[in-house]
């Protein structure tokens, strides 16, 4: 379903409120936010048409700063939320965001499926690897072995991968950001937005007060190797990485592309690598809906027309009625 | 020709052998014939193997529940001959295939006619004049066993042959003949049978019968899933659970009607899905039981604090835990208006048959968007799998009410954004509680949700002089809903105002008490009054008291242990209701044991009376 843009497109300030976040200064949410404002502005996205859902948590607060339909649900349920508008309203342009507990941890059920439907819609995790708003304990991320300041003792739970988990799930577009790449960032999320279909980004977020392991100064560092600095942050794109299936009917090539994902989202190294992973193109929900539903092929459900101008339910039950009348 | 008018008849086998397609088509072929019929179904939670059984009553005016005895149990194998033969008549039939069963092994009264029906040679004579394999007809016992029911009924096979017309249709339509052939079979099979022309429980030819085509057989599950589509419903979440999916399989195998039937994962996303979907506007919906309303009830919550009207049914089964799945129990009425933490207004109906399945599933929708909060049915198992034939739903007086919802502002001009886009107050402060809605997609306003206490633009906060405001106003909602919901649809009171004993009951067991108020009446001269309660919340305190007050006798009739409706009465109108009638077997409430139960009530003045019959 067509989404429709802003003729004279807002500037990227019109899509902030007039709230002031309440963020620990050095949050890495402060650059998500900007990321998204960004990016919806160069999208000449409608505020009344882009609908921003979030979990709980320090990043459920996020819609509460940007100027478009926002709305704050429950711990783990934000895909839900937005997958039901999106599937009621595919005009509205849909997004997700939500923390690295509330995706991969209460809503880790929600996540996998989202998966299977390929909804048009981005979902950006804020990933911190930390619980932060009830004081930094751990995450889903948070690998074995780390004992970030909050932490009473290591960590002895394995770490899940959340872009192979996105990969074996069926997401149709998997990228890796950083909060602190604003321009990185901004681009990954048009992308995101402009891709048919269901979009991860797992967005490195540093939590200044309670990771003091995964710091922005962490990310900023310069390794060496081989004698040559090299940066710890990297894109994966600029070495060669393409991730994007071309065909999707080749299945060759879409086996290859997923094989190369996996390896690339497992590579071990001190480096950290930014970037879409993988994309393909494939039917969305509501293309699948309109095959099965004769209604649906052409308009949405919330188009559909079930009362006439006073109020009379226009709906005519007598097909149904004739196989139970007696 | 002297007979009856008023039968009960039983069919059962292992799960998976036909059992409700042998009932539907009994059911039919009586409606076709010009008969009611109330048809009750219990099962297993098991696919295939453990014993179902179906009993319908067959009457020549509209019937409402079933009776206990059995006047012709119909078997095709052994295991229902076992467990229900002790519940036939004396004076009544059993139909039975001697290559499997021996009556006298069998607690069958003495006087019992025993009509032995050679199941196998029928199928197998079938096999062979149509050179079909005799084994994939062995489905067609079920139509042997139904015909020569209805023979020994006297009820002519052509209503046998417009029933399979009925049920049989399109590319299944060439089943009819083949059924026929089967049904012929049965009735030369009985009728030459000793004791054939004794048999007391004939039918009387229905004094009235209603036109062709003039009225439904349906069950609850299906009443509701068409109130839905009436609606506008267009979005349905469900996540498999017994019984509500009947009523989402109903709407997926309906594409016609243009519903977006999703299955979710789990309850989780059932519910907030239909709740995300709501959030634009749409009509939206969950169908759920016991278990699954568990998972639910925080995001019924979120949908009261953030004011969006959706519709929840619970199809209520027997509780605790898993509890008994498939069985009836009307176990969920506090739990229900209880849902969820804090206090939020929510809107909780039970309806008590198929019309009212019809018309709360209707006007489910309506309340949602006018009073802007979840509104929860509460319908129960046997209400969801009973099968009744009824008169048409009443279609033609339903107005369709979307509550209080603001279009484009007048003044709004496209392209003239950079005077900023317009922040609506989508929970504004008001004295009636109801805050007007826009809906996504609106040009140039905006508003956020949450589900923090919030402001009128939907912010968090946690200010006092907001949080009181805000949440009484929420709250204030379920005033206006009692002030402005008709009566009938919160409370009704059938019969006279002065009677011996008044009867307060919800829910399925409406059809057993109203068909008992006759039999009290006519056979033992005792007159009933009966209060149904619909709305639970918000409870009509001061009509149910008012009744109540007035009452003779009182007795709280429910399908639980605890007498939840009695506790909700008391708390809601300081009247303590001093008999209880409660059956928690998981099996619905009968006629018969209504009659039995007034009757200690009346004459021996019991208080606590306990009802187990069924297997």
């Amino acid at each position: 379903m067509a989404v429709k843009t802003l003729e004279s497109p807002l500037k990227a300030a019109k899509y902030k409120s007039d709230l002031t976040s309440d963020w620990c200064p050095g949050c890495g949410d402060f650059g998500i936010v900007n990321g998204i404002q960004q990016a919806l502005a160069e999208l000449a996205l409608p505020p009344w048409e882009t609908y921003l859902f979030s979990g709980v948590g320090c990043s459920g607060k996020t819609p509460h700063y940007i100027q478009v339909y926002g709305s704050h649900t429950l711990h783990g349920r934000v895909l839900p939320y937005s997958l039901g508008a999106k599937m009621a309203n595919p005009h509205l342009t849909v997004l997700a965001v939500g923390g690295d507990g509330d995706g991969y941890g209460i809503g880790s059920g929600h996540f996998v499926h989202a998966g299977r439907r390929n909804v048009d819609m981005t979902y950006i995790v804020f990933n911190n690897e930390v619980y932060g708003l009830t004081k930094g304990q751990a995450s889903p991320t948070l690998e074995k072995g780390m004992q970030p300041k909050s932490l009473a003792l290591p960590h002895i739970s394995q770490a899940i991968n959340p872009l192979a988990l996105a990969l074996a799930c069926g997401y149709t577009f998997i990228a890796r950001s950083y909060a602190y790449d604003p321009k990185h960032l901004k681009a990954t999320i048009q992308a995101a937005v402009n891709h048919r279909g269901m979009a991860l980004i797992d967005v490195l977020q540093p939590c200044p007060t309670y990771n003091d392991i995964h710091t922005k100064e962490f990310y900023a560092e310069k390794l060496e190797k081989e004698g040559n600095e090299i940066p710890r942050v990297y894109y994966i794109e600029e070495t060669g990485y393409d991730g994007v299936v071309k065909n999707s009917n080749d299945v060759q090539e879409v086996n290859e592309k997923r094989m190369n994902a996996f390896n690339a989202m497992y590579k071990l190294e001190d480096q950290v690598a930014l970037g879409t992973f993988y994309k393909i193109e494939l039917d969305t929900y509501d293309e699948l809906l309109g095959k099965n539903l004769p209604q649906l092929k052409d308009a949405a459900p919330i188009d559909l027309k079930y009362h006439d101008d006073q109020m009379n339910p226009t709906t005519d039950l007598s097909s149904a009625l004739a196989e139970i009348q007696v | 020709m002297s007979g009856t008018t008023d039968i009960s008849w039983m069919i059962g086998g292992p799960q998976g052998t036909g059992v409700d397609s042998s009932a539907t088509l009994f059911a039919r072929a009586m409606t076709v014939a010009g008969y009611w019929v109330y048809g009750k179904r219990e099962y297993h939670s098991n696919i295939k193997g453990k014993h179902s059984y179906f009993q319908v009553r067959v009457k020549d005016v509209p019937v409402h529940s079933n009776t206990d005895p059995v006047h012709i149990l119909s078997t095709f194998e052994h295991s229902t001959a076992e467990i229900h033969a002790d519940e036939v008549v004396p004076d009544g039939a059993f139909i039975y295939d001697p290559r499997v069963t021996d009556p006298a092994d069998l607690p069958l009264p003495s006087g019992v006619t025993k009509f032995p029906i050679e199941f196998g040679k029928i199928i197998e004579e079938i096999a062979e004049e149509t050179g079909s394999n005799p084994v994939k007809l062995g489905i067609m016992k079920n139509t042997v066993a139904v015909a020569a029911s209805a023979a020994l009924l006297g009820v002519e096979i052509d209503s046998i042959e417009e029933a399979l017309k009925g049920i049989f249709t399109g590319k299944k339509a060439k089943l009819v003949d083949l059924n026929m052939k089967a049904a012929e079979k049965a009735y030369a099979a009985i009728k030459p049978q000793a004791g054939f022309g004794d048999f007391v429980y004939k039918l009387e030819k229905p004094s009235n019968p209603p036109k062709s085509k003039s009225r439904l057989l349906v069950n609850g599950a299906t009443a509701t899933g068409l109130g839905k589509v009436k609606a506008g419903c267009r979005y349905q979440t469900y996540y498999s659970i017994t019984p509500a999916v009947d009523e989402c399989i109903y709407l997926e195998q309906h594409p016609e009607f243009g519903i977006v039937v999703f299955q979710c994962e789990d309850e989780l996303s059932a519910i907030n899905m239909a709740i995300g979907a709501a959030t634009t506007g749409i009509r939206s919906s969950t169908s759920t039981s016991g278990p699954g309303f568990c998972l639910m009830s925080e995001g019924i919550g979120w949908a009261g604090i953030n004011e969006v009207p959706m519709v929840v049914f619970n199809y209520q089964r027997g509780g605790p835990s898993t509890g008994l799945p498939t069985r009836n129990e009307q176990g969920e009425l506090l739990f229900a208006i209880h849902a969820g933490h804090g206090d939020y207004p929510k809107i909780v109906m039970a309806p008590g048959d198929m019309h009212e399945c019809f018309e709360d599933a209707f006007n489910a929708f309506n309340f949602a968007e006018r009073y802007q909060t979840p509104v929860i049915v509460l319908p129960d198992k046997a209400l969801a799998n009973n099968t009744q034939s009824i008169e048409p739903f009443e279609e033609a007086s339903l107005k369709v009410d979307r509550g209080q919802i603001e279009g484009v502002d007048p003044n709004y001009k496209e392209g003239d954004l950079e005077a900023g886009i317009q922040q609506f107050p989508r929970f504004k402060i008001t004295d009636s509680g109801i805050s007007p809605r826009v809906l996504p997609g609106t040009p140039g306003k905006i508003f956020w949700t949450t589900g923090d206490e919030h402001t009128e633009f939907g912010h968090i906060t946690e200010k006092p002089e907001i949080r009181i405001p805000m949440h009484e106003k929420r709250m204030k909602k379920l005033d206006l809903a009692a002030k402005e919901i008709p009566q009938d649809l919160q409370y009704k009171l059938f019969g006279s105002e002065q009677a011996d004993l008044t009867m307060v009951a919800w829910g399925s067991t409406k059809g057993a008490i109203l068909d008992a108020m006759d039999v009290l009446k006519k056979e033992h001269n005792i007159t009933i009054n009966f209060l149904q309660i619909r709305m639970m919340s918000p409870f009509p305190s001061e009509g149910v008291g008012a009744i109540l007050k007035k009452a003779k006798k009182v007795a709280c009739i429910e399908s639980n242990l605890s007498g939840q409706l009695a506790q909700l009465v008391r708390m809601r109108t300081s009247f303590e209701i001093p008999h209880q009638i409660l059956k928690y077997t998981g099996r619905p409430i009968s006629e018969t044991e209504i009659v039995a139960s007034a009757l200690d009530v009346v004459k021996k003045d019991e208080k606590k009376v306990v009802l187990t019959y069924g297997r």
